[in-house]
């Protein structure tokens, strides 16, 4: 099929406002009268508040108002769960909490007054481990529930007792990961204004998802959704970063907004960022795999328990998709998964880039070697005898059969782009002196859009002018990624029109429908459908005018280029006169666009059912280089090669892999945010260290299509499935190069020198 | 407290300004002469979003004093487009997919920049080293380097 506009390099519709410095963001954004606010935080992660004092804050200069949780009309709100505190009220749960907030005529006279507010504390014992938080009589964090657990997903397939009975050999093993901070370059940002356009509040600023923060606002403020608008400004990224954290401070911002009849701005600094926001889930992992001498699966028992920390979050939804990955590609006749989130007095956990997969990951394909080293068989080899091919049954019992299983592929491919098979006969090989190279590659699985966790659907509207020009409107979040760019080119791939007629205006949850959140990689899939729906639409009445007009019979009529032509290459109309035409006559130019993905199944008891209409494949290789006298560890290349059904931008996949793979080797061999009793050590990037240019290594991107029956043009996803493979792939090139198996998230010197952690609790 | 008044120039024009003495020269560019293209991303130096070019140098604006820039000439990301059109930069951030969330774009185009004006036929390993004080999370970096390599190829025409 030739495309004109899908499939192609464009560039992005958003570049010029970025590399001008146009573009606005939340912390850009001012208004008449505007007043800046701050939040006093607490330091303590498990404490009783007995008083606090916030007369002498109310008195300094230039304050505005000085407010506790006594002022908020609904102090909890929540995605899933509705046990997060806008403030808190009688206890804070972690270090971090909001206790108090100052607005002010300026940003410095809003943190003046925050050091005269006094707080009294009673302390508590804290939780900080959540293998202790699940024991019997462990001290309860929410009182109002039966124990510590958050959420507990089990899967069954099989009998795992006659599994392991069959089995040659039976590995059993341990790994953790540790907490991550999204670490988006811009700290966030709202401006809230009230009575503004028929509405009590407008929410501005660096939102990754427009709806759950109107939900939010609407909750805490205990008025209709209808009062509430959030128009998404530019956001500085996210990767699953910007939701509760940003919705708390829209709360807390709007409250102050209706308390003083005055737009309240607030923006973290990266300090406060840090301390407030949530983090990628640490897990602990005990794998239990056997398998015959051949090299065939019997049996997996797996017990995942995840950190939720003070709150439940997305807790409930990132071990969910957890429990679906947990085995990996591979075809088990006998599974028993269990996933679980502990509250803690750590800092709470949510979204983040992966969901729950990143940690099964590491662990299932660190295991995948180990078994492979056990048995005698080369890692590739031990895969090819068990992962996923056209119609394999996975571990909750469904049959991959309406898209392309494409592992063998992606492996190969990934092979042959950096060279696997030499490099890994090569490296194979006694190597002489202390540095050592070996490779490794892991391969993943991986579900598209939200799956069984809740409804996916998702809306569009797209307007015509009368001059022919394209207005679009999504109701999912442009968060970086190039969602305005790839959305523009569906539209204008189906009504024939050039780029520049395309305008992706922003996101007005008062003028789209809501569609959800623009997470799980569900915005190319489920938008880019609902994009195509309303286009369609659009065509479908031009194509019916033009019929009657020209007295052709629509199969001959072609839209093009900004012309109408017949079907012998012959221009009968501009788009914008025969659009005009038709908006004179009265139809309307205007359409929603909808879509709501195919019908998927869970069962919750079980484990069972179809948890995801469709599934993306990837598989990513390192290469690396360990000095054994030293600990210091380099990776030098790495391929990436992912089926995404149909590149919709291939320049963009190709930026997101990128991406992707190097917030992964963040997370594989740097990364680790330090939480000693629930406090973090270190609050700014000084501490805490994310790839820079010089740790890159050589990437090599392979985009695989097979278009997708439910994709528009046949797209899926990309975003994920690009960072939760390379730290298992790293960790398994480390164990090639040096022998030493590392089973504890980062690969940072003292583990690929020692083997473990040096610092207090390290493993 | 004291004001202290300075001369700058920002992107050709000249401001007299008076600045309290421990005014950070991100705080005079984004509040003082709203040029909010500027970034604050830690505050601390670390992340490079605050990048301006200080008399041919790549600074972090959130490192340097207003008043001890005094009598220099500054430029912005918003001194990069011209009568004339995009800057090659800009032309070559937007046309190599250099660009995701956009954040670090304007630190990362400033320390372009000035690398650039002293060096125009970097080699891969110098571009590097130009951007290491930048951090992107989004772009992985490669196609800010594909970029700055085909700006460099422009300079030189």
């Amino acid at each position: 099929m030739a495309f004109k506009h899908v499939n192609k390099g464009v560039r992005r519709v958003d570049a010029y406002e970025k590399v001008t410095g146009k573009a606005k963001f939340g912390a850009d954004l001012e208004f008449a009268n505007m007043l800046h606010a701050k939040v006093l935080r607490t330091e303590y992660p498990h404490a009783e508040i007995e008083k606090i004092e916030t007369a002498a804050a109310e008195g300094m200069p230039g304050v505005r108002g000085v407010f506790t949780a006594k002022d908020i009309p609904n102090n909890l709100f929540g995605v899933i769960v509705q046990d997060q505190q806008v403030l808190a009220d009688k206890k804070v749960l972690l270090a971090g909490d909001g206790v108090a907030m100052a607005v002010a005529e300026t940003e410095a006279q809003a943190a003046a007054a925050l050091e005269k507010i006094k707080v009294e504390y009673r302390e508590l014992e804290g939780v900080f481990d959540p293998l202790e938080s699940r024991k019997e009589g462990a001290l309860k964090l929410h009182p109002e529930k039966d124990d510590n657990q958050v959420i507990h997903h089990p899967l069954r397939k099989g009998d795992v007792k006659k599994g392991f009975a069959e089995a040659d050999v039976i590995l059993e093993r341990e790994y953790t990961t540790q907490f991550i901070e999204h670490s988006y370059l811009e700290p966030e940002a709202v401006v809230v204004v009230p009575n503004e356009e028929n509405h009590l509040v407008s929410v501005y600023g660096s939102i990754q998802n427009p709806y759950a923060t109107r939900n939010a606002v609407s909750a805490v403020l205990e008025v209709e959704l209808a009062e509430v608008r959030v128009i998404q400004n530019h956001i500085g990224g996210s990767f699953g970063g910007k939701d509760e954290v940003v919705s708390a401070m829209a709360a807390r911002a709007a409250v102050m907004a209706l308390k003083t009849g005055r737009p309240v701005k607030m923006v973290n600094s990266r300090e406060e960022s840090f301390t407030e926001s949530y983090k990628r889930h640490p897990y602990h992992l005990t794998y239990k795999i056997g398998a015959t001498k051949e090299g065939k699966l019997t049996a997996m028992e797996i017990a995942a328990v995840a950190d939720s920390g003070g709150y439940a979050c997305q807790t409930p939804f990132v071990t969910w998709r957890s429990v679906v990955q947990a085995t990996g590609p591979y075809e088990v006749e006998n599974v028993k998964t269990d996933t679980y989130g502990y509250y803690t007095n750590n800092p709470y956990t949510g979204a983040m880039r992966g969901y729950g997969s990143p940690q099964v990951i590491f662990a299932q394909e660190s295991l995948m070697d180990e078994l492979a080293a056990e048995l005698g068989l080369e890692p590739v080899e031990l895969r090819k005898r068990n992962m996923y091919s056209q119609g394999s049954v996975t571990a909750s019992g469904q049959k991959l059969e309406r898209h392309t299983v494409s592992l063998n592929e992606v492996m190969s491919k990934a092979m042959e782009a950096i060279d696997y098979k030499k490099k890994y006969e090569e490296y194979s090989r006694e190597q002489p002196g202390d540095k050592k190279k070996g490779i490794g590659l892991s391969i993943s699985f991986r579900g598209c859009s939200l799956g069984a966790e809740a409804i996916d659907a998702a809306a569009s509207v797209i307007q015509i002018n009368k001059d022919g020009s394209v207005a679009v409107y999504s109701g999912l979040a442009e968060n970086g990624q190039g969602l305005k760019t790839i959305f523009s080119q569906i539209a204008a791939e189906v009504l024939g029109v050039p780029m520049s007629e395309v305008e992706f205006k922003e996101l007005d949850t008062s003028f789209t429908p809501d569609s959800g959140s623009t997470v799980a990689s569900r915005a190319t899939l489920i938008g880019g459908n609902a994009i195509k729906d309303a286009a369609e639409k659009l065509k479908g009445r031009i194509m019916d005018f033009a019929a009657g007009k020209y007295d052709f019979k629509i199969d001959q009529l072609e839209l093009k280029d900004g012309f109408l032509y017949d079907g012998q290459g012959n221009r009968l109309a501009t788009f914008a006169d025969l659009t005009g035409e038709m908006g004179n006559t009265g139809i309307l130019m205007s359409a929603y666009g909808w879509y709501k993905s195919p019908p998927i199944s869970w069962d919750e008891e079980k484990g069972s059912g179809n948890p995801y209409f469709t599934y993306v494949y990837g598989c990513q290789i390192a290469e690396v280089e360990v000095d054994t006298g030293t600990g210091e560890l380099s990776v030098l290349n790495m391929a990436a090669a992912h089926d995404v059904g149909r590149a919709i931008n291939p320049e963009n996949v190709k930026g997101q892999i990128y991406g992707g793979v190097m917030m992964g080797l963040g997370y594989g061999i740097m990364e680790e945010l330090e939480v000693r009793d629930g406090v973090i050590q270190g609050t700014n990037f000084h501490d805490y260290m994310i790839p820079t240019i010089k740790d890159m290594p050589d990437i090599k991107p392979v985009i695989v299509e097979n278009p997708d029956p439910d994709g528009p043009f046949g797209a899926k996803s990309i975003g994920e499935p690009t960072l939760e493979l390379g730290s298992a792939a790293i960790a398994n090139a480390v164990a090639h190069a040096s022998g030493r198996r590392i089973r504890s998230l980062p690969l940072n010197l003292e583990r690929v020198l020692i083997g473990r952690a040096l610092h207090k609790g390290g493993k | 407290m004291a004001k202290l008044e300075v001369e700058i120039t920002v992107n050709g024009e000249q401001h007299k300004l008076k600045v309290g003495s421990q005014e950070r020269l991100l705080d005079t560019l984004r509040d003082e002469l709203k040029l909010t293209g500027t970034k604050e991303g830690c505050s601390v130096g670390e992340c490079g979003a605050c990048t301006v070019i200080v008399d041919d140098q790549a600074v972090n604006s959130c490192l340097v004093l207003t008043a001890q820039v005094d009598g220099s000439e500054i430029i912005t990301v918003e001194g990069l487009e011209s009568k004339s059109g995009l800057h090659p930069l800009q032309k070559a951030f937007i046309e190599k997919q250099a660009v995701q969330c956009g954040f670090c774009t304007p630190g990362m185009l400033m320390s372009a920049l000035a690398l650039l004006n002293t060096n125009p036929t970097p080699t891969k390993e110098e571009i590097k080293t130009a951007l290491e004080g930048n951090l992107c999370r989004c772009t992985g970096y490669q196609q800010i380097i594909d970029a700055v390599e085909m700006a460099a190829e422009e300079w030189g025409v």
